[in-house]
């Protein structure tokens, strides 16, 4: 294609969105609407993550040996379990460890209570900390532990984890249900839009074709019509997202002191190299589906 | 050369819009077609445009088998064709010099040529005066004469008149006419499908008529057996 006919194509398409005001603007607002939820879920989406990652950090499997456990055997455990893919980090706590740390929790203060055992109460109960990569894994690690011969027992806390991570799975499944059926909407009016045009164009599109003009030619100003609307139906978004999410961050921080305290947000910047690309594809892909498809439909050339 | 063999066009199971035309004609040649309403003058022009494929037989156009031509090739196939409506078929929304000039954009013309065969075109057709002109601002004959040179910019070898002077009083369709004869004289091969019959008996030029889609006559010098 020679330049100058593609920027006549460009500049006929963008004379469509203009012809066509009213049904541009809906297909626009429409489209903005439809990303800027998506954009909403995104920002919930990423911020639940990061707080499930961080739980995760703080959760870890205990696993305790059978008594009188010979420590070459405990120590073939923890390279087995290290071993493990979804294993993050292993942490031996030997059984005085184990009480010192018992005292300083339950001790605290009445120290001398604790001069009262000769021995360690908790001999017994040397262990490894196990800490996962991803916690949704937990099961089938502490499953496999089991099965390890000398291990007494393993305990687990995921409650945290497995609530954050349930409440992540629903969001996304409800997030991407409402995502789609906006999609349909806004790749319907995009039809529309582009119908309408094609109707409006009629006339000249049969000249077009009779002096010789390309099926390319025909219909490329469409496709950039649909395109235009769907980048302006992400940038508009974008923006205001980019806006508000600065704001609100900042305004939750002040007045609610403790979820601001109990939470890290994700910085703005990180969140929108991320979301940004994305939401710009689908905006620019759901243009130039809803334009090809109704040139497919309508646009007999 | 334009050939057609045996054609015949079937829109239904009903009788053919053309039954079993056999026509030349030559480069250069300026002919009319004539004929009522519903003849098949229409279908003919959708079939020299490859609009429309023939029931049966062939069209030849400057060497090229029509049914032979694919898709792709279409668009480039009628570059070389003009074509002329009764109702002219401007864009309302562009001026004169947009309209003549659209019909090079849409072929990919680089703009320093576009901008040297408008004003051209302009010329030859009387309008220089009037580019910026809107076609509302025009008369009939005015609109018709940039219909012409648009369809006339792209130096097709044919030029396909469909009814030209149609909506046109007496001493417009006379200057159309005119026009058409010096297009003819510059080598353009021209075809004009008319009711006309005054112009088609003073031009006296080759007149084909057709009747019920058959070509019932072919004279040299203007004369038809049809009446209107």
């Amino acid at each position: 294609m020679r330049i100058n006919t593609f920027f006549y194509s460009v500049g006929q398409g963008l004379k469509n969105i203009f012809r066509n005001g009213m049904f541009s603007l809906a297909s626009i607002a429409t489209m903005s609407a439809c990303i800027f939820m998506f954009g909403v879920f995104y920002i919930l989406i990423a911020n639940v993550n990061m707080a499930v990652q961080n739980v995760e950090q703080g959760v870890a499997i205990t696993v305790f040996f059978e008594a009188g456990l010979e420590e070459s055997r405990i120590k073939e455990i923890g390279e087995d379990i290290e071993k493990r893919t979804e294993v993050k980090e292993i942490v031996f706590i030997s059984a005085e460890e184990a009480w010192d740390s018992f005292k300083d929790v339950y001790f605290e203060g009445n120290e001398d209570y604790a001069e009262g055992f000769t021995e360690n109460p908790l001999e017994d109960f040397a262990n490894y900390e196990v800490y996962l990569k991803d916690v949704s894994q937990q099961t089938g690690l502490v499953t496999y532990i089991q099965n390890i011969e000398g291990v007494r027992e393993v305990k687990q806390s995921q409650a945290v984890a497995d609530t954050l991570t349930e409440f992540n799975k629903i969001l996304s499944l409800v997030s991407s249900g409402i995502i789609l059926i906006l999609l349909c909407v806004a790749v319907f009016l995009i039809n529309n839009t582009v119908a309408v045009g094609i109707s409006v164009r009629k006339e000249e599109i049969a000249i077009m074709k009779l002096i010789g003009a390309t099926d390319f030619l025909v219909r490329f100003p469409f496709i950039v019509e649909g395109i235009i609307i769907g980048a302006a139906g992400a940038a508009i978004p974008l923006g205001l997202l980019f806006v508000l999410y600065d704001k609100i961050v900042l305004y939750v921080a002040e007045k609610f002191s403790l979820v601001g305290s109990m939470m890290d947000f994700v910085q703005p910047q990180v969140l929108f190299r991320g979301l940004a690309p994305v939401a710009l594809i689908l905006g620019v892909g759901i243009g130039l589906f809803g334009s090809m498809w109704t040139i497919r439909k309508h646009l007999k050339v | 050369m334009i050939k057609l063999e045996h054609v015949s066009k079937s829109y239904s199971a009903g009788i053919p819009a053309l039954n079993d035309v056999n026509l030349e004609i030559e480069d250069g040649e300026f002919v009319f077609i004539v004929g009522s309403s519903g003849s098949g003058k229409s279908t003919l022009i959708k079939l020299l445009l490859k609009e429309l494929e023939p029931t049966e037989g062939s069209i030849v156009i400057n060497g090229k088998n029509l049914r032979k031509i694919r898709r792709r090739h279409i668009p480039k196939f009628r570059r070389n064709i003009g074509v002329v409506f009764q109702d002219f078929r401007l864009l309302k929304d562009r001026n004169v010099y947009e309209n003549i000039a659209f019909a090079q954009k849409v072929i990919g013309q680089p703009t320093k040529n576009i901008k040297k065969k408008v004003p051209a075109m302009l010329s030859m057709v009387g309008l220089a005066a009037k580019y910026r002109s809107y076609p509302k601002e025009l008369s009939g004959g005015e609109q018709q004469r940039v219909a012409i040179a648009r369809a006339l910019v792209n130096e097709p070898s044919i030029l396909l008149a469909d009814e030209p002077t149609g909506n046109l009083d007496s001493n417009n369709a006379w200057d159309i006419m005119k026009l058409l004869e010096e297009i003819h004289e510059h080598g353009t091969t021209v075809i004009v499908v008319t009711h006309n019959l005054d112009i088609v008996k003073v031009m006296k030029k080759r007149v084909i008529t057709i009747q019920k889609g058959v070509v019932v006559s072919d004279s040299k010098q203007g004369d038809s057996s049809y009446e209107d």
